[in-house]
């Protein structure tokens, strides 16, 4: 099942197969590690709802929904 | 003198291998351009030295932050004869895709693997011969907190050989592109032609400006996304070579880092913690009553016995518990401040003596004593303060809190068009602004950067303190009414409301963009090194030192001489002795005066200049309708340009021309002439200003132009051409807040003219920026019609 990254619950997980959004916003998430292939979980939100939290190569990473919005992913 | 780079992540150690490097050697200058620190420093090895140059902490050589535009051009323009690449063994992955760019460019690198001892504490281990033999390039296991392995690393990056052309991971998946675009930069004659073309192909907006670039662009990637493949190729690369030279043991469920952070960034409890740590801090730095104990003493019924009470408060004794003790227990930087001042006050003493001794003339000693050493001290003597603020901030920034107070924070920012880390800055701005606008580099959008820049004055930092305490004892002194405490809170929160409605205004206007995103890492947590620590704080704090040595030493000269001498260079100061004796009556009433005074200085430069300007703050409450000594807050304001210390200082040498034009002593205790609350009594009372006039004096003082080394911080940060709106825009705000102020305190009905004229503003900003009425559209159409 394919699933963007902003709509991940809490302890899911799953590979990312596609990384869309604008210019500058995208070579961010590439240069983070983000790219397809990686795998990741969804470790938590933030006290206010966003933004979230997800583990991916072996580190932690924070990042807005919106931003998560640019991530598919494919639930295992 | 062979020369070393050092580069690497963020969080990698790259600051403590320096460090550990280079020892004492190390000194910081600025990038060209930019006021992005520049480290640099000399190791020594056997028979040979090299200098080392630290880079700034980078994910990526894209032009994404100022931080990795600066290390991308200092290897290709400067030529450094070596990179020692660090990387964080804990965190391979991410760190070596950085090391992946690195080896495009035509320089040898050396990888220093970091960290080595939590790896293997972690049960883990990393193969350093095998990423060696994958990468072609020299790898050495260190561990830079401990100093291990810091030599071999250094003998073998100085074995190096200088020739090393580029080689990228990416020469099996992009061949043929990468041919064509190499041959392009060969034409060109670019040094490190691959890693040019390999950023071309990333769709990099520096390459892109070359000419020709574009078309050659178009021609190879023929519609595909380069961008994608290209990092995808490299984490490929990386995951394919080096995952052999990694073995994970099996890893317990919870590390102790996920456990702790699940009580800090907690649901509910996230928000309450970080303030109770935030007040913890300023409690530590501030309070002249640690853990309330007086206030609960008091609150019991038995208050604790003063100085006074003990019978101490003339011994030596006495002088030495009084640091730490009065009634209440001093908090540590409460403390600290004190021991200084005790030091100050005696060095100033024993430099007088020595200028009596000399036969020094009564205007050396007003100069050294009251003008240069008064000057610097009055600015080291917030020292402890800063130190201690920093200290806490440094501490929460070492642990790994400080990011996760920005992922808390981030939603709250949003709002206002900041991202989380803005708030890092931001309360930094509460101690000095100079390093809190230095701090600024870490956001990396160029709007929110100058939108928070602008800001971080409002944030009112310690040298506005004195400002705030002296002003709201002298309302409490003169008008009886009012709480030293309450007031100068609430002069805070003004400052903070001040900036919200600041950054608001400017996100919908001259700045307006979309916000900026909030991608980041969160490093795990772990103790606070003492090492690191030192080092923060050493980094902080010296920009301040700087300051008092130099700027300072300075203006307080400058201020000196255009207080002590009238335009036509005639000398104020005179003799009090002299002055005083025929009038026996004032002279019984100054009887500690001793030495020069100045009750002329109306004739001075600085007074002139004030009664110049006096009248422009009139809508401010400290203009015209002040009597004839109404020019002394206008001169302190100016004063206040160079540092905002001056203006208390300034207040403390005028308050004398004040009580003498009274008839006597009056509201000065002379015992104590430089105490600040007296003095700001006296010009309370000697100028006749009203409670709202002194609260919009104390907010212009707050929001206006801030010091000298802080506009020369803001000025170089800022984009380039920003910095003159800037300085217009801290004018503009003073000026309109603290009349805004100033009349709903005198009027209360002029709160709903001010309340129209802002809900004015702001439909007209919602108008425009939906698009139903656009401003821009009616100076066309004029400009056309004047045609």
């Amino acid at each position: 099942m394919v699933k963007l990254l902003s709509e991940f619950t809490v302890g899911e997980s799953g590979k990312i197969i596609k990384v869309t959004g604008e210019g500058k916003i995208r070579r961010r998430l590439f240069d983070m590690g983000v790219t397809p292939g990686a795998e990741l979980t969804m470790r938590k939100k933030a006290p206010l709802g966003d933004p979230i939290e997800i583990t991916l190569r072996g580190y932690e990473l924070t990042l807005r929904k919106v931003e998560a919005a640019c991530v598919e992913v494919e639930i295992k | 003198m062979k020369t070393f780079a050092l580069a690497g992540n963020p969080n990698c150690g790259k600051t403590t291998l320096f460090n550990a490097l280079t020892g004492a050697t190390a000194h910081v200058g600025n990038w060209p351009g930019v006021t992005v620190d520049k480290r640099e420093g000399v190791y020594k090895g056997n028979g040979y030295s090299v200098s080392i140059v630290d880079l700034p902490g980078i994910y990526s050589l894209s032009p994404y932050t100022p931080e990795e535009v600066i290390s991308r051009n200092y290897v290709l323009e400067e030529h450094p004869d070596g990179i020692i690449n660090i990387v964080d063994a804990t965190n391979l992955e991410r760190n070596l895709y950085l090391t992946t760019q690195l080896l495009e460019m035509d320089v040898p690198v050396i990888i220093a693997l970091n960290m080595m001892d939590e790896v293997e504490k972690a049960g883990d281990k990393v193969d350093a011969k095998a990423i060696e033999k994958a990468l072609g390039v020299p790898v050495v296991e260190i561990s830079a907190l401990k100093g291990k392995g810091i030599k071999t690393l250094m003998d073998r990056a100085n074995a190096m050989n200088e020739d090393r052309k580029g080689e990228t991971v990416l020469k099996d998946a992009l061949k043929a592109q990468l041919e064509t675009a190499c041959t392009f930069y060969k034409g060109e004659d670019v040094k490190s032609p691959l890693f040019h073309a390999v950023k071309l192909l990333e769709n990099d907006e520096i390459e892109l400006k070359r000419k020709g670039a574009e078309e050659v662009l178009k021609e190879v990637a023929a519609g595909e996304d380069l961008e994608a493949v290209i990092a995808d190729e490299r984490y490929k690369y990386i995951s394919a070579n080096l995952s052999a030279a990694k073995v994970k043991a099996n890893k317990e469920a919870l590390t102790k880092s996920d456990k702790i952070d699940r009580v800090l960034t907690h649901r509910i409890w996230a928000i309450p913690i970080f303030a109770a740590i935030l007040f913890a801090i300023f409690h530590l730095t501030f309070s002249e009553d640690f853990l309330y104990i007086g206030a609960i003493a008091n609150a019991a019924g038995t208050p604790l016995p003063t100085l006074d009470g003990l019978g101490l408060s003339d011994t030596v004794g006495g002088m030495f518990l009084g640091l730490i003790y009065d009634g209440v227990i001093f908090s540590p930087g409460v403390i600290l401040t004190n021991l200084l001042s005790l030091i100050t006050d005696n060095i100033t003493l024993g430099v007088s003596m020595l200028i009596e001794v000399c036969g020094g003339a009564a205007w050396v000693d007003s100069l050294v004593c009251d003008a240069i050493l008064g000057g610097i001290f009055a600015v080291l003597g917030f020292l402890p303060q800063i130190l201690f603020l920093f200290l806490g901030f440094s501490i929460l920034e070492d642990t790994g809190y400080m990011a996760r107070i920005a992922f808390v924070l981030d939603r709250v920012f949003r709002r206002f068009g900041l991202s989380g880390r803005a708030f890092m800055p931001m309360i930094m701005g509460f101690g000095c602004s100079l390093p809190a606008t230095v701090n600024t580099r870490t956001l990396a959008d160029e709007k929110e950067r100058t939108a928070t820049i602008r800001v971080i004055p409002f944030f009112s930092c310690g040298a506005k303190l004195p400002i705030l305490t002296a002003m709201a004892g002298g309302i409490l002194a003169v008008f009886n009414v009012g709480n030293v405490d309450a007031i100068t809170f609430g002069m805070y929160v003004a400052g903070v409301l001040i900036a919200i409605a600041a950054v608001l205004l400017m996100r919908n206007t001259t700045l307006k963009g979309e916000t900026p995103p909030f991608i980041m890492e969160l490093p795990a947590y772990h103790w606070p090194r003492f090492k690191n620590l030192m080092l923060h704080l050493w980094d902080k704090t010296k920009h301040f030192v700087k300051k008092a040595f130099t700027i300072i030493f300075a203006s307080t000269v400058i201020i000196w001489i255009l207080q002590s001498f009238s335009w036509n260079w005639q000398f104020l100061l005179q003799d009090a002795q002299e002055l005083f004796e025929s009038d026996p009556e004032t002279w019984a009433a100054l009887e500690e005066v001793e030495g020069l005074v100045n009750v002329r200085s109306d004739l001075s430069i600085l007074g002139s200049i004030g009664m110049l300007i006096q009248p422009l703050f009139t809508p401010l409450g400290f203009g015209s309708q002040l009597n004839s000594l109404g020019w002394v807050f206008a001169a302190a304001a100016i004063t206040g340009l160079v540092a905002k210390e001056n203006v208390i200082a300034t207040f403390g040498a005028l308050a004398a021309v004040v009580a003498v034009s009274m008839g006597t002593g009056g509201y000065i205790d002379w015992e104590a002439e430089t105490g600040a609350v007296d003095a700001a009594t006296a010009m309370i009372a000697g100028t006749g200003i009203t409670i709202p006039a002194i609260i919009s004096f104390i907010i212009f003082n707050m929001t206006t132009i801030p010091c000298f080394a802080a506009c020369a911080t803001a000025k170089a940060e800022l984009p380039k051409g920003k910095f003159r709106w800037t300085l217009l825009f801290w004018v503009a705000t003073s000026y309109a807040v603290s009349c805004m102020f100033y009349t709903v305190g005198s009027w209360w009905w002029t709160l709903f003219i001010w309340l129209a004229v802002i809900a004015a503003v702001v439909t007209l900003i919602v108008l425009r920026n939906t698009g139903k009425f656009d401003i821009t559209k009616i100076f066309k159409r004029k400009k056309k019609t004047g045609k």
